[in-house]
């Protein structure tokens, strides 16, 4: 399935707080449903690069989950404005217009097509890396294949979208454990804590590792499957200025030399693919 | 119908070399890419003689209206390019500039011969904004260098060969009356301008080169300026470029006395843009009157 040629207008459907962040749905008439892992490139049709200043250019964002509407799709994005092209999309407000490109990049591949000898999932999301696997937990609840979630906060104000992407009704959903450091929620510590802990069991190659999180924890992911044997697909994020292959600017080491470009590449990439996930 | 050295365009936009994948773009839009192609000749990526990884990232920055990029010329080089690059770029619905850079004569006349012997490619670009490595200088700052290497160019095809100006010199029309003496058949200007910016975070140069090349919107004026130094400099036929978004920004650069005019940035922010744009200079040709057009966008 490809994307739509061109950039297209979506309308933002809603804009709610969540935490430190906000869950912002844009209503897509145009395009197909996009694939669990793949991201549009954003920006508002207003007070986005007219009359100079920043943002200028698109900001790639993961879709979070997405639904059928009654024209079209809606599409659920997780935001943290951090610079002034997630700021702007955070005051996004129902009704405004926004330039949408997209979906883009590859999908999460189900564990037997990562792994043939695997049976089952584990999911790793630290902070608003969360977003991209909730649309893949639902995918994967909906195929019947077994998995684990395993999610990791800095503080509660950090652990935004959990609510609206993890919870059925009022309660968390049974597959998920937390880790928080501030120990506001689960297990005090970072979530690669519970990454370990779950690999060192017998049955761990049985899995197959889906992790989306800040560079340190996907790193820190990448190397314990290594160490024990288990694939893993990590989604990965790096600055982008078209989201298409043009711009050549998502550049990621290869482990054999070279780079792919984490736009048409990735965002999904193995572990084994690349060389490490760079982080400061 | 715009033409350029007898290479008849369906309308006056093309793309910047280096700003637009065609084959990538043809896997992520498939087929209405080509029912809609946005430019009317294609200009590959720079080519250089041997394949080329490109810069340790971080290679883009975003600035006030524009961005700063040390993207490093990632290409599969001359052989690469021929055997894949080549027959998909063919296959597009628009004629074929092919745009390629070396550090040295010798090298520069390889790839000249091999691309132009090539039916498919109807012209060549060549990116001078390189070291001459004999003589350390970047050709397209120097009028004598950059005249020299025409005449050891121009012997080696009849195809047009046209030469991208740098805007980081004083005087860009000198360079240009030099590329015309050593027989170049266009101009097209401005590559990017030299360019820094310092991640606030770090206090560390953003880009992992150092430095790079400004493109965007905040260049334009600038961009317009050169354009019409060249124009009034030398009769050479020019590919106008810089920070193009709309057809009122082509149509300032056609007015300052470009043949064509090149989409780069703006590629990023809509893969359609020079569709658009041409549509929307189309209207301005209608109108007569472009601030008209500009009022209209807003």
């Amino acid at each position: 399935m490809t994307a739509p040629f061109g950039r297209r207008r979506c309308e933002v459907a809603e804009n709610k707080v969540s935490g430190g962040y906000r869950v912002f749905s844009l209503l897509d008439r145009a395009g197909p449903a996009p694939q669990p892992g793949q991201f549009y490139m954003l920006a508002s049709e207003h007070s986005w690069g007219e009359g100079g200043g920043r943002p200028f250019l698109p900001r790639a964002i993961s879709v979070a989950e997405t639904a059928p509407a009654k024209e079209g799709v809606r599409l659920d994005f997780l935001v943290e404005g951090v610079g002034p092209g997630t700021e702007r999309l955070c005051g996004l407000e129902a009704g405004e217009q926004v330039w949408v490109t997209g979906p883009l990049g590859n999908a999460f591949q189900a564990p037997k097509e990562v792994n043939p000898d695997a049976a089952g999932a584990i999911l790793v999301g630290g902070g608003i890396g969360i977003a991209p696997l909730a649309i893949w937990r639902r995918h994967l609840v909906e195929k019947g294949i077994p998995l684990r979630v395993l999610l990791g906060f800095r503080s509660q104000e950090h652990s935004g979208g959990l609510d609206e992407l993890f919870c059925s009704g009022d309660s968390l959903c049974p597959d998920v454990r937390l880790a928080s450091e501030d120990g506001h929620a689960g297990h005090q510590g970072y979530v690669t804590d519970l990454v370990a802990a779950m690999l060192a069991g017998d049955d761990a190659t049985s899995a197959v590792v889906y992790s989306c999180g800040p560079p340190a924890m996907l790193e820190a992911v990448r190397v314990l499957c290594e160490e024990h044997g288990v694939s893993c697909e990590l989604a990965m994020e790096s600055p982008m200025a078209c989201g298409f292959g043009a711009c050549f600017g998502c550049a990621v080491p290869k482990p054999d030399g070279g780079y792919m470009r984490l736009c048409v590449d990735g965002p999904i990439v193995r572990g084994d693919a690349i060389a490490e996930v760079a982080h400061a | 119908m715009p033409e350029l050295c007898g290479i008849e365009l369906e309308h006056p936009l093309i793309n910047a070399s280096g700003t637009y994948d065609a084959i990538a773009a043809q896997k992520v839009f498939g087929d209405q890419l080509l029912e809609e192609f946005p430019f009317s000749a294609f200009v590959s990526k720079t080519i250089t003689p041997e394949p080329r990884a490109g810069n340790e990232p971080q290679r883009i920055w975003e600035t006030p209206a524009g961005m700063i990029n040390s993207i490093g010329l990632p290409n599969k080089g001359l052989d690469g390019f021929l055997a894949e690059d080549l027959p998909q770029l063919a296959a597009l619905p628009v004629p074929l500039i092919v745009s390629v850079m070396a550090t040295n004569r010798e090298d520069f006349s390889r790839l000249v011969r091999e691309v132009a012997e090539r039916d498919e490619v109807v012209g060549i670009e060549l990116n001078v904004s390189c070291p001459n490595v004999h003589s350390g200088l970047i050709v397209g700052e120097q009028p004598s260098e950059t005249e020299a290497l025409m005449e050891a160019l121009r012997p080696l095809t009849e195809k047009p060969l046209i030469v991208k100006l740098t805007p980081n010199v004083a005087d860009p029309g000198s360079v240009a009356v030099a590329a015309a003496a050593g027989g170049a058949d266009a101009v097209s200007l401005i590559n990017t301008l030299k360019a820094s910016a310092v991640n606030p975070v770090t206090g560390q140069p953003a880009l992992a080169a150092g430095h790079g090349g400004l493109s965007g919107p905040a260049v334009r004026p600038i961009a317009l300026q050169q354009v019409r130094a060249v124009k009034s400099a030398c009769e050479l036929p020019i590919i106008g470029m810089g920070g193009v978004s709309n057809g009122a920004d082509a149509a300032e650069f056609i007015a300052a006395g470009a043949t064509l005019v090149a989409v780069g940035t703006e590629n990023f922010r809509d893969p359609r843009a020079g569709f658009r744009i041409a549509g929307e200079l189309e209207k301005t040709r209608t109108l007569g009157n472009f601030a008209k057009v500009a009022l209209d966008l807003e």
